[in-house]
């Protein structure tokens, strides 16, 4: 395999995330456009109008110099929280309320500048990527010079050229190569991650000298798909009609493509800066949000009605108070005239605004920045673990998106593709049969023998003909290349295995294919003595067992698709025979040949299917002269098509792949990946639902699903596929809601009720059942005939899967895959949902599922592109969710219950301070610590936990799974939690207010009998706060590294010396010098000393109760240190060796609860 | 170059990057918390007591002196408008009230803690910078300037408001008055004094010129540079009673330190025998249905009298000791079930 090649200056395009929409004003909804190659007028054709096409500027950046500030602010103060935020800074500037507005606006212009300067130094990178993009330089060839030119120049229509290891500065169609076969390789590393070598073509038959070319190119107008181009070049030669050539993708060569093993080409630009297919796939994706994310905005309604009704009754309150003779304004506080003549409801609303103002820290600007600080730094834990890291592919997990960091240890769903995610995608040559015997490889030296199969007992082998015909068509239907890295050693290589011995290990033959079928069929063939040579200029060339080489012309090439499900080639032999050769799925080579010779391979097929191999089918036709140039008008004409072209293609497909025979069959091993079984065990364990959507056969997939240990030897599979509702008495849509209904009686009414969250364990004692259902099938109940039935169709469909212990689909195409996502997580309770897969076809479910995992598989890298999160191997999602994402759940639960906690213990007294001070909206603490509570004072170790904690050992989480199960549904952020935590807040504040309330019955605290005033008391307040709520996170720090302690007992210390330094100087700025000595003063004081011990330990001793008296119950064998105890150590043997005993333990234990 | 990319690609391998810092795990274990919660509530009760105790010694005599109620001797100064009132409130000690004694005034139902009322005040002109006291800060109005527009100094409403009874100690022995000396010395925090407020600097070497073009605040029948005469350094912004007052009170029901009884006889305290408190009653306090009293009392290293303390320490101590008992049952029952199970 071709290791991934860095290209110049690209890497940093895959990471742009935005697409730019227009150059130039004209974005005219035509059709198509005509380029004119080199510029060069062309005769017959209308007036020579150079029109107006955008130019190759890639602007990746948002922002530029000027409107970075203005459209970074609106952007940001789009974020809810940040405009409320404001308005709260701007009512504290317009209104008198009793902070100033720096209290607010500090923090603020804190988050705000540093998510400005994250972005701005974002947007520098982009833009330092594009300045070297657009600078770069380029050769383009002007009137048979070459001229050098900053990429950006490049207009349509330029002819380009590009020399080896260069990438395409712009999309170009190829008009000549170095090479004489006219191709040329390209790696799309950087655009899709596939790092092999893909060939592309010259236009035929255009003049060798470019300068007298004289043509227009007319091309579809610019769109994303990678895969897909339609366009037509039209050659104007003196005095000759106009030749036209169709183009499709295998003549464009796409931006950010890198040229390998061809010396130069040339090319002209069609598509340029922003319109090219690269500029284009760089879209942001959807953003995918976090069910904490929705239960944080849940708790902050909750906090935003607190704080409202709080405002309200302080209001409500102060003018029932004040109504009081002698209270609203005794002579000691006389009001200005300006005041007296304001407007009572006026008056009522600004004391209400400052209200809000007093206790708008209630809500903290912070969280939101932690949060997001958790969520960015937490996620690099991920990319740097190195059990993620493969040493074969020499990377390690991917993140591209930090936000669901903890939706991982949500999963209730698994969807998990099969080929190259449960299974390794590494072919392997099994078996084949051939005109109905078997042959079987085995690894002798002959490298072919015939093992007796049930058919093949009396005559062993087949016809000499058919053999070599069967053989024949493995080595000539495919699109494998011969790598050609490698090429002094490749003739030698052939020269060795054609005497049948394979003195190197034969990965290493170097063939390279889109699929790895296509290479396990080639190798295979090679084992039996016909080796493919390569293809060189149309000419297919092949070794015969006589060593012999035989050429065969490639004429068409019918491409594989997933719909047709099969690929041919047309050749024409020396002897000038025309040849079709088709391979494809059994379903849909079956009906294209004769029925009568179906029956002998189908036993084959059926059978190999259920060991799980994957089996295709090959098939042959003579063309006759006729028949041919038929065949050849009529796909000539299908590429030509601008329009419907792929339509008109496959119509035509469909009519050459007919009447075809069978010859044989192969059988081709996938094998599992590695702990492929364990993974979905553990996963099964921890009470994930897992459902395996393939597009392979249900034989095949089913066998997939027992190797891995989905299904079990007493699983009772439910089928629900095309066979099963192949009924003479009833129509398919009858029999459908038959079966449904039977199933659901079985699997639902007839079993014990299930509680959430439980599987296969709870209901060991009971039938378990396998739920299998194919595309088609699928498409039935999504759509019945009529619409009524749908919602009842799928409810049933629902009830059912969720007793299943697995449910396969099998057949689907991908979008009915992302189809079954979407109907899952849309159910009721809306499930958690993860898809896992390798393969573009993957691309839809992943991108559906509230998490998207990509495996960095052999089929190119899409599915990482699209996912959020990619890791090299099936085995790694074992820790990724069971560990990772279980810990980051419950940091991210723990860090937003605890800021809500501490925010209403800080809030509370100042509240309840308004009761004894006439509802003046006079603060309780000083404006530093208002501002510098949130910022400074409990930020650190809240941050480091959530960063840091473990409240259980990853060995422990990754040997018991059930142990995942403890945090299902959201457990930790759900109503009752919250309402500990806010009752929690509830408890210390109050304590904390009246605690300092009664010692101040008497303010002479000193031993020199001199008072304290209220600047003293909010302190004192204060400081028991800090300390309990750091306090409070120390007692639930369960994994004290030296970074907790350096934070915890940092943030006390700070806070002290913050306050002496606070207090021990006259700030000149300030207006009041209101602190001034009090904290000193404070310490000074015995009683000060006493209350606050006192409170803080009465604040944390029902923390501690709970603790305590909590631990004797449940399954925390995880509390115990691992060397003190052997309750951990026996358990962990005994759930490695025996985990169903160790389920059903843990469940128990889970049910107390 | 690949080499490069492959080596930067392979995570560290250090203890941080795999989440495996070396960790201390605490587990509140029923075995340290128990034996925890016994000391910590053995030693609350001991400190509980000590401050009960503590708190016991300290005598308290508090007098409202309001005149609410007609047989009260001050009823006479609750006539609006009257100038000049005294009245005198008679008490007897039984046994000798020990010293230092400590004189405090106490208002109720007044809030000193508004927050209109809070900010009411120039910090400049308090620094004696002499800039603010032409022009006031904002933050002072209504008491900012009178309605001749003359600038006030110290303006705002705390210093308005300043509390203005003062009152005489007179023991009364064979029907003679001695009078006991009251010290006004050490009753304003330390810092208050000689660091946060300054007064201006003489102007021609004079005090009282460097207030010229300023006034008085309304309520006050003297400047601020008469507020002590007889003692230079008690006179102005550095007045101790100012500086008592100035430093707000935390609750509407509070006291503040009015004088310290350390001098002559009555250094050792007040002695058994009574006693006459003369009162030049000023200040109003009935329009907002205010209480003024006078607190004698005398001080321990906890500060004034408190009983809270004590109790809370002794509640929470019996609490701890309580649970820890609690726990032990619990903890012991749930043990052996636990070793039934296992």
């Amino acid at each position: 395999m071709v290791r991934k090649c860095a290209c110049r200056g690209c890497p940093n395009h895959q990471k742009q995330p935005r697409r730019r929409k227009s150059c130039g004003g004209d974005e005219k909804r035509v059709d198509s456009r005509t380029i004119y190659v080199g510029h060069r007028p062309c005769p017959d054709t209308e007036a020579f109008i150079p029109s107006k096409f955008c130019d190759n500027r890639i602007v990746s950046s948002k922002y530029t110099v000027w409107n970075f500030l203005p459209k970074n602010l609106f952007e940001q103060f789009r974020r809810i929280a940040n405009f409320y935020f404001l308005i709260i800074f701007l009512v504290q500037v317009i209104v008198d309320t009793p902070t100033s507005p720096v209290t607010s606006g500090l923090p603020l212009f804190f988050v705000i500048t540093v998510t400005a300067i994250k972005q701005g130094y974002e947007d520098w990178l982009r833009h330092k990527a594009d300045y070297e993009v657009n600078k770069y330089p380029v050769t383009v060839l002007e009137d048979g010079r070459s001229v050098k030119k900053e990429s950006e120049k490049i207009k349509v229509g330029d002819v380009v050229e590009v020399v080896e290891d260069e990438t395409f500065p712009c999309d170009l169609i190829l008009l000549q190569s170095s090479r004489e076969d006219g191709t040329c390789f390209v790696t799309t590393a950087s655009l899709d991650g596939e790092s092999n070598h893909k060939t592309h073509y010259t236009v035929p038959d255009t003049e060798k000298d470019l300068q007298s070319l004289y043509a227009t190119i007319e091309c579809e107008q610019p769109q994303p798909d990678l895969y897909k181009f339609v366009g037509r070049m039209h050659i104007y030669k003196p005095e000759q009609e106009p030749a036209v050539r169709s183009l499709g993708p295998e003549n464009l060569l796409l931006k950010g493509a890198t040229l390998k093993n061809t010396k130069k080409i040339n090319g002209v630009a069609v598509y340029t800066g922003m319109e090219t297919k690269m500029a284009l796939n760089y879209q942001g994706k959807s953003q995918k949000r976090s069910a904490v994310e929705k239960s944080i905005n849940a708790f902050l309604l909750v906090y935003l009605c607190i704080l409202i009704s709080k405002a309200v009754v302080c209001t409500t309150l102060k003018y029932i108070w004040q109504s009081k003779d002698g209270q609203d304004e005794p002579w000691y506080n006389q009001k200005t005239q300006k005041e007296k003549d304001t407007n009572m409801y006026l008056k009522m609303f600004t004391d209400f605004l400052s209200f809000m103002v007093l206790f708008n820290f209630i809500i903290p600007v912070s969280m939101y920045v932690t949060v997001e600080m958790q969520k960015f730094l937490g996620s690099f834990f991920i990319t740097w673990d190195k059990d993620f890291f493969d040493p074969e592919i020499q990377e390690g997990a991917l993140v591209n998106t930090s936000d669901l960091n903890e939706e991982l240890g949500q999963v209730e769903y698994v969807f998990t593709d099969k080929t190259g995610t449960l299974t390794q995608n590494n072919m392997e040559f099994i078996e084949c049969c051939i005109d109905g015997f078997q042959y079987k490889h085995r690894d002798e030296l002959d490298g072919f023998t015939v093992t007796d199969g049930p058919v093949s007992k009396l005559q062993q082998r087949a016809g000499q003909e058919k053999e070599e015909l069967f053989l024949r068509a493995l080595c000539l239907c495919h699109t494998v290349q011969v790598k050609e890295d490698g090429a002094e050693e490749t003739p030698r290589d052939q020269v060795d295995g054609i005497d049948g011995m394979f003195p190197q290990p034969e990965e290493e033959r170097g063939f390279i294919a889109s699929s790895p079928d296509e290479i396990a069929l080639v190798k295979g063939a090679m084992r039996y003595g016909f080796t493919f040579l390569g293809l060189e200029s149309k000419c297919m060339k092949i070794k015969n067992r006589q060593n012999d080489v035989e050429e065969y012309k490639l004429l068409h090439v019918l491409n594989f698709d997933p719909v047709r499900r099969r690929m041919s080639v047309i050749v024409q032999t020396r002897s000038g025979e025309t040849l079709l050769f088709c391979k494809g799925a059994d379903s849909s080579i079956f009906p294209r040949v004769k029925p009568e010779e179906v029956e002998r391979i189908r036993l084959h097929v059926e059978r190999n299917a259920t060991e799980g191999y994957r089996t295709l089918c090959v098939a042959y036709k003579q063309l006759s002269a006729e028949e041919y140039a038929m065949a050849d008008t009529g796909l000539r004409e299908a590429r030509l098509a601008l329009q419907d072209r792929e339509e008109k293609l496959m119509a035509m497909y469909n009519q050459v792949e007919t009447g075809m025979s069978l010859i044989g069959a192969t059988a081709v091993e996938d094998r599992l990946q590695e702990e492929a079984a364990e993974t979905m065990e553990a996963l099964q364990g921890a009470g994930m639902k897992i459902w395996v959507l393939t597009g392979d056969k249900m034989e095949t997939a089913k066998s997939t699903c027992y190797a891995c240990r989905l299904f079990q030897r007493g699983t009772e599979l439910l089928e629900l596929t095309v066979r099963t509702l192949d009924d003479e008495r009833l129509k398919r849509e009858e029999k459908l809601i038959e079966l449904l209904r039977d199933y659901h009686r079985r699997a639902v009414q007839d079993a014990p009720p299930v509680k959430a969250g439980v599987t296969r364990s709870w209901s060991k004692a009971n039938q378990e059942y396998g739920f299998i259902i194919d595309g088609a099938t699928l498409s039935l109940l999504m759509n019945p005939p009529r619409d009524a039935d749908a919602t009842l169709y799928r409810s049933l469909f629902l009830q059912i899967c969720q007793n299943c212990t697995a449910v396969l689909c099998c057949r689907m195409a991908p979008l009915q895959k992302a189809q079954i996502v979407k109907m899952v997580k849309n159910s009721k309770g809306s499930p958690i949902t993860l898809s896992i897969g390798d393969g573009a076809n993957d691309v839809s479910m992943i991108l559906e599922a509230h998490v998207g995992i990509g495996i960095k598989g052999k089929e190119g890298r899409q599915a990482v592109r699209n996912s959020d999160y990619a890791i090299p191997k099936l085995k790694h999602l074992k820790k990724l969710l069971l560990a990772h994402g279980h810990l980051y759940y419950v940091r991210i639960a723990h860090l937003v219950q605890y800021f809500f906690y501490k925010n209403l213990c800080f809030i509370l007294p100042q509240f309840l301070y308004q009761f004894f001070c006439g509802y003046s909206q006079q603060p309780l603490y000083d404006a530093a610590y208002l501002t510098m509570y949130n910022i400074c004072f409990t930020s650190m170790p809240i941050l480091a936990y959530s960063l840091l904690e473990q409240h259980i050992s990853i060995e422990i989480l990754l040997v018991n799974a059930s142990l995942y199960r403890e945090i299902a549904k959201n457990a930790m952020l759900r109503w009752r939690p919250f309402l500990y935590w806010t009752v929690l807040g509830l408890f210390q504040g109050l304590l904390f207010f009246f605690g300092v309330r009664f010692l101040f019955s008497n303010p002479a605290l000193q031993d020199n009998g001199q008072v304290f005033g209220n600047w003293s008391y909010g302190t004192i307040v204060f400081t028991v706060l800090v300390f309990t709520v750091t306090l409070k996170l120390a007692l639930d720090t369960r994994h004290w590294t030296w970074i907790n302690h350096f934070v915890i007992w940092g943030s006390l210390a700070f806070y002290v010396f913050f306050s002496f330094f606070w207090g021990g100087i006259i700030w000149p700025f300030l207006k009041q010098q209101r602190l001034y000595f009090v904290f000193a003063n404070m310490l000074s004081s015995v009683s000060a000393w006493l209350v606050i011990i006192i409170l803080i330990l009465l604040s944390l001793l029902p923390e501690i109760l709970l603790v305590v008296l909590r631990k004797p119950r449940g399954p925390h064998s995880r509390q115990k240190k691992p060397g003190q105890s052997n309750v951990v150590g026996s358990q962990s043997s005994q759930s490695s060796a025996r985990p169903l005993l160790m389920r059903t333990f843990s469940d128990e234990s889970n049910s107390v609860k | 170059m690949k080499n490069e990319g492959e080596t930067t690609e392979q995570p560290d391998n250090t203890a941080f990057t795999q989440q495996r810092l070396p960790a201390w795990q605490p587990i509140l274990s029923a075995g340290i918390v128990i034996p925890g919660f016994l000391l910590i509530g053995l030693a609350f009760i001991g400190i509980g007591v000590g401050l009960f105790l503590t708190s016991q010694t300290i005598t308290v005599l508090e007098m409202d002196y309001t005149g609410v109620e007609k047989d009260k001797p001050c009823f006479g100064c609750t006539i609006p408008n009257i100038q000049n009132c005294t009245c005198e409130v008679q008490f007897s000690l039984s046994t000798l009230f020990k010293g230092p004694v400590f004189f405090y005034y106490g208002l109720s139902n007044y809030f000193q803690n508004f927050r209109k009322y809070g900010v009411s005040k120039d910090y400049y002109q308090l620094t004696g910078d002499t800039q603010y006291f032409t022009n006031p800060q904002d933050s002072c109005s209504p008491f900012a300037y009178d309605s001749k527009k003359n600038p006030i100094v110290p303006c705002g409403a705390i210093a308005n408001s300043m509390f203005n009874d003062t009152f005489e100690l007179y023991q009364l022995i064979n029907g003679t008055k001695k009078q006991v000396p009251l010290d006004g010395k050490g009753i304003s925090w330390w810092t208050d004094y000689n660091i946060k407020y300054r007064n201006p600097s003489p102007v021609n070497g004079s005090f009282a010129n460097a207030f010229s073009g300023t006034r008085n605040p309304i309520n006050w029948p003297k400047p601020v540079y008469e507020l002590d005469l007889t003692d230079q350094n008690n006179n102005g912004f550095l007045n101790q009673d100012f500086l008592v007052w100035m430093r707000r009170a935390a609750l509407p029901d509070f006291r503040k330190l009015y004088r310290r009884i350390t001098q002559g006889d009555y250094a050792e305290g007040l002695p058994a025998g009574n006693y006459s408190l003369t009162v030049h009653y000023n200040y109003p306090v009935l329009t907002f249905d205010g209480r003024k009293k006078v607190v004698f009392s005398n001080v321990s290293w906890m500060g004034g009298k408190n009983d809270f303390l004590g109790i809370a320490y002794l509640v929470v101590g019996s609490l701890c000791v309580v649970m820890s008992v609690v726990m032990l049952i619990v903890y012991a029952k749930f043990k052996f079930s636990d070793d039934d199970d296992v």
